[in-house]
């Protein structure tokens, strides 16, 4: 062990970690899925209605907003921890709901990180529905909510897809959630904030073994999202 | 009784003006036929007269309704007409889910749709895709998804855009059959464009002839064919010859024309001085020797100047002061020895001369 390289040491016990399963990697693990999970699902709530809404009515700046949107899908996650942050603080307006330094307080920042990726996908998976397509529907006398629903219908694996990669987004950024979630031990780690800090304790095999985790779930996300865009 | 009539229907998509004052009236249980060029606007009009989109102004009555004044209902006018496209649409969903979608939209019964959809991919012979993905399908059999999926909401009136172009003869010939038979038995009244002239003289009763976002000329697709009401009309239907002339005389219903110093006969009235001969190449004969003359023939002699095969037919053509192009078989060239510079005798009947009017710098 004393003459040992740190990092094939490290990667073994990082297998051992995980192998064991670990409490510590367990527990940082179930946090990061389940956060970034109901952020994806709150932004899919609020962004694909929102996305729907810009593809089907004709308004004025309607293509501004969709350049701003795409503009937005690489929206720094530093800027966005910093403005939940000061909105959640004690000096903003939402202090009041007690939620910095919670894993609530993430699910917002990470449900406000990925809004604009998941509202532009949607609007772009719509848009992917040409044009003798939309014909054929209303030819086929559809009215204009049946019409609105065949197009979602037919732009559902689109649609799926732009989810899964506002997921892999959330999931992976570690920005928002360091500045909003504090990195606090068994309350708001995750496995971007803990790799980070184990890291720079020189604490390798624990990083290691949450690194293998996030690339784990990175990769079921592309097998997920390939799996869809073949449909 | 007009079932569809249309008054100067106007069309624009920004700066570009597709159609113009187009007037069209389809009877109750015929095939019309539309045909004309790529990017005459038939797509265009096939689509407001479906009330796909509407014309930026005209007139348009769909079953006797006045649907300008009547926007409330185009949803039911709508449901009552069909529309097959150009290119294979299917949806990302089984194939009896495609069929079944003008029905569901309908709010049909569940075993009324089941039925309908069976039946009609029956008569399509698609029974085995019921539960395959439609997508998954050729392209053929893709586009008789879209035409069971167009029939069973029963229309009374269908629209086919283009809808056998790039297939294969299997599903043109199947499709073509169905369209026959229901405008036949069901008295469905039918709207197809085509590019293919001959799928246009196959299937219509009636022909429009649409150039340049109008439609230059309606008639038998025989009368389409023979006598085009102008230039334009002319070339889009395969006239190899269009010759300027100048009427010189007229008796007993025959017109002599002069054309570079020969005087040809035409037995079509005459519809001014300066007129275009339209003669269309199989109707020039050509012989050997002197053939014996008949009345109300052009006969003369004529020099080859070149020789084209276009299988099965040679195109030929012969020099008599104008060139002439004469479409003959290839089994009618190789009795005649044909070789260029060879003196030939050409006739052709008075008839088969169409005089049209003719349009300066046309």
């Amino acid at each position: 062990m004393v003459n040992g390289n740190p990092i094939i040491e490290g990667l073994v016990e990082a297998i051992e970690l995980i192998v064991t399963l670990n409490p510590q990697v367990v527990e940082i693990t179930i946090r990061s899925l389940y956060i970034s999970l109901t952020a994806t699902f709150f932004a899919s709530l609020i962004a694909l209605p929102l996305g729907a809404l810009i593809y089907f009515y004709e308004f004025r700046g309607k293509r501004a907003v969709v350049s701003t949107l795409q503009t937005l899908y690489a929206l720094p996650t530093v800027i966005v921890g910093l403005l939940v942050f000061l909105f959640l603080s004690n000096i903003g307006p939402f202090g009041f709901l007690r939620l910095l330094y919670t894993p609530g307080g993430m699910i917002v920042a990470q449900t406000i990180l990925i809004i604009p990726l998941l509202m532009g996908l949607t609007v772009a998976a719509l848009s992917g529905i040409d044009r003798d397509k939309r014909y054929t529907i209303t030819a086929l006398g559809a009215s204009r909510l049946q019409t609105v629903m065949t197009i979602i219908a037919e732009a559902r694996f689109a649609v799926m897809a732009g989810v899964l990669l506002g997921f892999g987004r959330a999931i992976a950024e570690v920005g928002t959630v360091m500045i909003v979630g504090g990195n606090i031990r068994g309350a708001t780690r995750v496995l971007t904030t803990a790799i980070a800090l184990n890291t720079s304790m020189a604490n390798y095999s624990l990083s290691i073994a949450l690194g293998i985790i996030l690339l784990g779930v990175a990769l079921g996300v592309n097998i997920a999202l390939s799996l869809v865009q073949r449909r | 009784m007009a079932i569809i009539e249309a008054h100067q229907i106007r069309k624009s998509y920004g700066n570009l003006e597709v159609l113009h004052d187009v007037d069209l009236s389809v009877r109750e249980g015929e095939i019309l036929g539309l045909i004309g060029p790529s990017g005459s606007g038939k797509s265009t009009l096939l689509r407001i007269l479906d009330l796909i989109e509407p014309p930026n102004s005209g007139k348009l009555s769909i079953f006797g309704i006045d649907t300008v004044k009547d926007h409330g209902r185009w949803l039911d006018l709508r449901r009552r007409m069909g529309m097959l496209f150009q290119r294979p649409i299917v949806f990302n969903a089984s194939v009896y889910d495609n069929v079944a979608m003008g029905l569901r939209y309908r709010g049909t019964s569940r075993d009324d749709i089941d039925r309908k959809v069976k039946e009609a991919l029956e008569a399509v012979g698609l029974s085995r895709y019921v539960k395959s993905r439609a997508t998954d399908l050729s392209g053929g059999e893709q586009q008789r998804v879209a035409l069971s999926r167009v029939l069973v909401t029963d229309p009374e009136i269908l629209f086919l855009d283009e809808p056998t172009a790039n297939l294969d003869p299997t599903s043109t010939a199947t499709i073509e059959a169905i369209v026959t038979r229901l405008n036949r038995e069901a008295n469905m009244t039918v709207v197809i464009s085509t590019h293919d002239l001959a799928q246009g003289q196959r299937l219509a009763h009636r022909v429009g002839v649409m150039i340049e976002g109008m439609i230059a000329q309606t008639g038998a697709s025989r009368e389409i064919f023979h006598e085009p009401k102008d230039r334009r009309i002319a070339r889009f239907v395969g006239v190899q010859n269009i010759i300027p002339g100048r009427v010189v005389s007229r008796s007993d219903g025959l017109a002599v024309v002069e054309a570079r110093g020969k005087q040809i006969l035409s037995a079509t009235p005459t519809p001014g001085e300066e007129v275009d001969m339209v003669i269309r190449g199989e109707d020039i004969s050509l012989h050997r020797r002197e053939p014996g003359f008949e009345e109300a023939e052009n006969l003369f002699p004529a020099t080859v100047t070149t020789i084209e095969p276009t299988a099965p037919f040679v195109n030929v053509t012969v020099h008599c002061g104008c060139d002439l192009a004469a479409l003959v078989t290839a089994r009618r060239a190789e009795t005649l020895g044909l070789h260029d510079g060879m003196q030939v005798w050409v006739s052709i009947q008075a008839k088969a001369v169409h005089l049209i009017p003719r349009v300066q710098s046309g």
